[in-house]
């Protein structure tokens, strides 16, 4: 068993607004992208040309349908406070960082034994079958305190990338911060707290429709008592007076 | 050490992940974003967006970022290819570059020689159509295109015949003002990252978002209200708000008198020549009648009546457009409930929108106090904003009335006032141009030898600028500019195999194709087409003769070319993002792009360009020769991009021109000018002050410079034609009146659908539908991981979407009987196709719809013949046809718009029959596997590749980043 940090000094994560998230997979490629060759890949492809195209992937959009919406649903680790893939970890390979909260796997400690991938509620690991080892997102450790990158890529793959703006990454630690402010003015939720794993990453909820239901219609100016005869129209536009 | 304790693992957080960034243009889709490539090692490590792209601005999208795959795609071609065996066949033997260019041109300059117009040149969805176009008109073939005839040309003339714009590459929303978006059958496509950004900002900002679509994906997914639609009646949805909108005179009625031909007045004589043209004085200029001082020209007026029945001193009656637009949509045809039944759409919806429409326009202007010039040189110290903005895409355009649909959707920006304004719908330069926009395509003759007299591509403006020979029957091989499709600005791709297979109305010698999958999901009916380029004379030489293909990937056309001309990939090559071709221009200023050879090819393949420079060289056409007969453009397609000049100091490029490179627009070629867009990131943009941002049409400051860097031939103002004397022209001809009439067998059809204001009619290929058993609508979109991407073989892509379904509403498939994940059949009356169900609730109940072109033919891309791809996806395709029914002359039309020729996939009706419980769980039709060496599935390691260097040097401090940050003050 692998004990989590008593605290954190930050709590790192993501904000998905799932009221404009288009489900368009760009987090989920640029993702793979990056971390084919970042901290934990290579992302493998096992079929990649063949009946059963599967591979590893950290991020995968999800898309529902509830009564009046569609919903697209963008889904990774969520970085738990409470994450039960570490402490359920024999080896120790599997941790939480004290420094900024970030759930990894050590691929040199990992012995592919999968009891992490049952313990996450979330199914948010990902099994390399090629490499025998468990695989997840790493909110890209390798580019968010990056010098050798340009500023605008120091932050998760899928955040740059999102052509929306759908997602945010910060401290979730800091309730004073920005992120933390527009999570709570958007009602932002944990996905599942009734498993206790106090998530880090939060979703934005679609915001109400804006649509009145009431009737909402224009009013017919000066038309006949019926509303569909036109005399009146152009009466009035006799008398409408121009100007270039 | 303790194998009980644990061993902290040292994470190296600031590695060296890349060793060179190069900057380019994106090819993964139409959108041409900028994108950075990582190099590692001599390999791409990995690709994003480029921050200050005027496209892009950073982003990029699961195309973008997965380019590397189709760059390292199993599928790529290696060399040029010579068919050995019989068409369809696949098998080639492979010959060397010297070869295949003096095969190539043996064959083209035997047709140059004899009869040029026996050249069909057509080119796909590829970028540099200015390069192609030029190239076939030094041929001298009228037979060139490129893919717009079966994608999106009526929403190109749709506008062009407008505004003088278009939705999409010539205009675009103001998403940071618009306080109100409609949007129309954009199935998550054009444009791609743009609307993905502008959503989420208009979104952000908490503005509207109405979507009109049958289907309830992707962005209409986020669309605050959803209008699901009959596949085919949003014109008459669109006429309904625009009656709303009369009758309770939520009009900007001075916008139509300034910027619009709403008071121009037209002739009313039934029967005679001028009936329906424009009454014009003696210069030339069109009349409208002042309320003061009667007829005067347009331009002269200050108080135009939009009302009213006037005579002239000539005793021509005469009225104003605006009257016969207002009559028209006025009309009880028109009121929410009459439209109702047939489009499903509520009355009471389409009056919420009317009445938001009109509350958004009036009671949410916006005014910026920016000093500004119009046209007649009067000042302005504000501008008014009509906070709407419409964009349309396919799900107007790939009806056969879309032509009227989309110029319908014009009309009712323009009636709000909010076509190029703050808030509004606005122009991306070189756009708006004259209405519509010059040339007119070249005619004949076509003469051995010698090239064009102009363009094969442009705008006719009346029945003059048709092709057709003395007896009304077309010049072109696809009827392009004939009385079947005069405004076939595109031309009609879709057409140009059958035609040429049928001889109708002759054969060709060679067809030359570019980029375009025609043997498969580019085709209306794909088993047709292969009919098409393996059918043979009685004397065993195929129908068409000669089928020369370049394309950088073993595609489902590949095994029926005569010669394949391998092309490179996208980041192997350059390439011009022009402003002479398909802008990637913004409202702020024109914008222009390269691509840059990022890694050299590792195969024997050559850019396509330069393989055409080449062939133009050696074939000594005009332009491409030097008077010793040698190669004009020895440096290729990057010699032309800096070199070739179109008109006075004009190039493909427009920054960094002139000697020194300190012009933009007009100038001298720079030798160093792709050197300075490579120093600029791969692009070149301008900034317009903002008193030549709006009201572009009318604005002195703007059409002075747009004329300036010659994008318009004069600085003259930009008048809206709402209602078309273009369209009337034909309508005349079809009456009798003018030496170029119609043949008798077109001539109430030209008659009919050529009407001077927008029309609806039941899409033709619906007819009798119902009747004959075929009760629901069809429809595809891409998935937006592959929107006009260039072949699902890229392997993250496919993991993805490797199969689709045929989705269809819960109830109505709970009537049919039919349950998730059943095998059915869908059968239209041109064929049949087995695929499985995916139910759900976001759909039209009449409309069944599919994800397009994941189907593929086993063997092809490279895939195993067990792929998902060809054993479960299905193509739609195969049930669509190119050709209507006959006629009771026996006459089949062409299944596209009658007006421009845009194909109408979306027209398609179906029946849903579950499959017996006997029958196979796989799809039909089946055709034999292509014969390609299968790539025998392994893993992908591509990340030990390109491992970063070790570095763990001193990290920087993590920073939040909030999305759309400037808009949450």
């Amino acid at each position: 068993m692998t004990s989590l940090p008593q605290t954190t000094q930050k709590k790192l994560g993501l904000v998905i607004d799932l009221d404009i998230c288009v489900g368009c997979q760009a987090c989920t490629v640029n993702c793979k992208e990056w971390n084919e060759g970042g901290h934990s890949g290579p992302l493998t492809d096992l079929m990649a040309t063949g009946p059963d195209p599967s591979g590893v992937w950290f991020n995968r959009v999800h898309t529902f349908e509830t009564e009046e919406r569609t919903v697209h649903f963008p889904k990774s680790c969520l970085h738990c406070d409470d994450a039960p893939c570490v402490t359920v970890c024999p080896t120790g390979a599997s941790y939480k960082r004290e420094e900024d909260g970030i759930v990894l796997v050590n691929a040199d400690t990992c012995i592919g034994c999968k009891l992490c991938s049952w313990a996450c509620p979330y199914g948010a690991r990902e099994y390399d079958e090629d490499q025998g080892v468990m695989k997840k997102c790493t909110l890209c450790v390798d580019r968010i305190y990056n010098p050798n990158l340009q500023e605008d890529q120091r932050v998760p793959a899928c955040v740059s990338t999102c052509p929306a703006g759908a997602r945010h990454f910060g401290d979730l630690g800091d309730p004073d911060s920005d992120l933390s402010r527009l999570v709570a003015e958007r009602g932002g939720y944990d996905l599942m707290p009734e498993q206790g794993t106090k998530p880090v990453n939060k979703y934005l909820p679609p915001r109400p429709k804006t649509v009145s239901e009431a009737e909402k219609a224009l009013k017919a100016v000066g038309m006949a008592d019926d509303g569909v005869g036109d005399a009146g129209f152009f009466a009035r536009l006799v008398d409408r007076v121009l100007t270039k | 050490m303790n194998p009980f304790e644990t061993v902290r693992e040292e994470v190296d957080v600031t590695p060296v992940v890349a060793d060179e960034v190069k900057c380019t243009t994106c090819y993964m889709c139409a959108c041409r974003c900028g994108i950075r490539v990582h190099m590692k090692n001599g390999k791409i490590r990995y690709i994003d967006g480029n921050p200050d792209h005027p496209v892009n601005k950073g982003v990029l999208c699961a195309k973008g970022s997965a380019g590397l795959m189709n760059h390292y795609s199993q599928a790529r071609l290696s060399k040029p290819l010579k068919r050995v065996g019989e068409r369809g066949a696949g098998d080639f033997e492979e010959i060397e570059w010297d070869e295949a260019l003096a095969l190539a041109s043996e064959w083209l300059g035997t047709v140059r020689n004899t009869d040029p117009k026996k050249l069909a040149f057509f080119t796909g969805r590829d970028q540099s159509q200015s390069l192609t176009g030029w190239w076939a008109a030094q041929f001298g073939t009228p037979n060139f295109a490129a893919h717009g005839g079966f994608c999106s040309v009526n929403m190109a003339a749709g506008g062009l015949y407008t505004l003088g714009g278009a939705f999409w590459e010539f205009g675009e929303p103001d998403w940071d003002r618009a306080e109100y978006f409609l949007m129309f059958g954009v199935a998550e496509d054009h444009d791609s990252n743009p609307i993905k950004a502008g959503l989420g900002r208009l979104k952000t900002r908490g503005a509207k978002f109405v979507s009109v679509n049958p289907v309830r994906t992707g962005y209409s997914a986020i669309a605050d209200d959803w209008v699901p639609v009959r596949p085919g009646t949003d014109g008459l949805f669109i006429f309904a708000l625009i009656h709303e909108l009369l009758k309770a005179d939520k009009i900007d009625w001075d916008y139509l008198v300034r910027y619009t031909n709403a008071h121009w007045l037209v002739i009313d004589a039934p029967g005679t020549a001028n009936h329906g043209l424009f009454a014009r004085d003696a210069d030339g200029e069109p009349l409208t009648w002042d309320r003061n001082d009667g007829a005067v020209p347009a331009k002269a007026g200050t108080s135009p009546m939009l009302t009213g029945r006037f005579t002239l001193e000539d005793g021509t009656v005469v009225v104003p457009s605006f009257e016969l637009l207002a009559r028209r949509y006025l009309s009880t045809d028109y009121a929410p409930e009459a439209v109702e039944k047939t489009t499903g759409v509520s009355a009471a919806q389409i009056k919420r929108i009317a009445a938001e429409l009109a509350e958004a326009a009036f009671e949410k202007e916006i005014t910026l106090d920016v000093e500004w010039e119009d046209w007649t040189g009067k000042k302005h110290d504000k501008i008014t904003g009509r906070p709407v903005a419409m964009h349309a895409m396919r799900g107007i355009s790939a009806h056969s009335n879309g032509f009227h649909t989309c110029r319908a959707i014009h009309i009712l920006q323009v009636l709000l006032g909010s076509v190029d304004c703050p808030g509004g719908w606005r122009f991306k330069a070189p756009f708006p141009k004259p209405i519509p926009p010059g040339p007119k395509p070249a005619q004949p003759p076509f003469t051995p030898g010698e090239a064009l007299k102009g363009m094969p591509i442009g705008n006719p403006t009346g029945p003059e600028d048709l092709l057709v020979d003395d007896n009304g029957q077309p010049l072109r091989i696809d009827k392009a500019y004939s009385w079947e499709h005069p405004i076939a600005a595109h031309g009609l791709m879709h057409m140009v195999m059958h035609n040429a297979w049928a001889g109708d109305p002759y054969p060709v010698d060679v067809l030359f194709m570019y980029m375009a999958n025609m043997g498969w999901n580019s085709a209306m009916n794909p088993g047709q087409a292969m009919k098409y380029l393996t059918d043979k004379n009685a004397d065993g030489s195929y129908k068409i003769p000669k089928f020369i293909y370049s394309d950088a990937y073993w595609s489902e056309t590949i095994a029926y070319a005569d010669l394949i001309l391998p092309d490179t990939t996208y980041l192997e090559r350059w390439d011009c993002i022009s402003l002479l071709d398909r802008p990637i221009s913004s409202a702020h200023g024109g914008a222009d792009a390269i691509r840059q050879p990022v890694v050299e090819p590792d195969r024997d393949v050559r850019p396509f360009q330069t393989v055409l420079l080449e062939l133009g060289a050696r074939l000594g056409l005009p332009g491409m020769t030097n008077e010793d007969g040698s190669n004009k453009f020895p440096g290729g397609y990057a010699d032309y991009i800096v070199n070739h000049e179109r008109g006075a100091a004009l190039g493909p490029l427009a920054g960094w021109r002139g000697e020194d490179g300190d012009q933009h627009g007009r100038g001298a070629p720079n030798p160093n000018q792709l050197q300075k867009y490579i120093e600029n990131g791969g692009f070149w943009q301008e900034h317009l002050p903002m008193e030549a941002q709006f009201l572009k049409h009318a604005n002195a400051n703007y059409l002075a410079h747009a004329h300036r860097m010659g994008w318009i031939p004069s600085a003259e103002p930009i008048v809206f034609q709402l209602y078309s004397e273009h369209l009337q022209k034909f309508r005349l001809a079809a009456e009798g009146h003018g030496d170029r009439q119609p043949p008798e067998q077109h001539r109430k059809r030209v008659h009919d659908m050529f009407d001077p204001l927008p029309i609806w009619y039941t899409p033709f290929e619906e007819e009798g539908a119902d009747e004959q058993g075929y009760p629901l609508h069809a429809l595809t979109q891409r998935p937006m991981h592959m929107y006009h991407s260039w072949g699902s073989q890229n392997t993250w892509l496919r993991q993805i979407t490797a199969q689709n379904r045929l989705f269809m509403h819960r109830a109505k498939a709970a009537e049919l009987g039919i349950e998730d994940d059943q095998w059915i059949w869908i059968d239209s009356p041109h064929g049949r196709v087995k695929g499985q169900v995916k139910t759900m609730d976001g759909v039209n109940r009449d409309t069944v719809w599919t994800w397009n072109a994941i189907g593929k033919r086993k063997g092809a891309w490279g895939l195993s013949e067990d792929a998902p791809e060809s054993n479960k996806g299905f193509l739609l395709n195969h049930v669509i046809t190119e050709l209507l029914p006959p006629k009771s002359d026996g006459h089949r039309y062409s299944n596209s718009d009658p007006i421009t020729g845009q194909a109408a996939w979306f027209d398609l009706r179906v029946r849903i029959t579950p499959c017996a419980a006997d029958e196979i769980e796989a799809t039909e039709p089946q055709f034999p596997p292509l014969n390609h060496p299968n790539m025998a599935p392994r893993p992908g390691r591509h990340g030990d590749d390109v491992k970063p260097t070790e570095s763990r040097g001193q990290a920087t401090p993590q920073k939040d980043w909030i999305a759309n940050k400037d808009l949450r003050s």
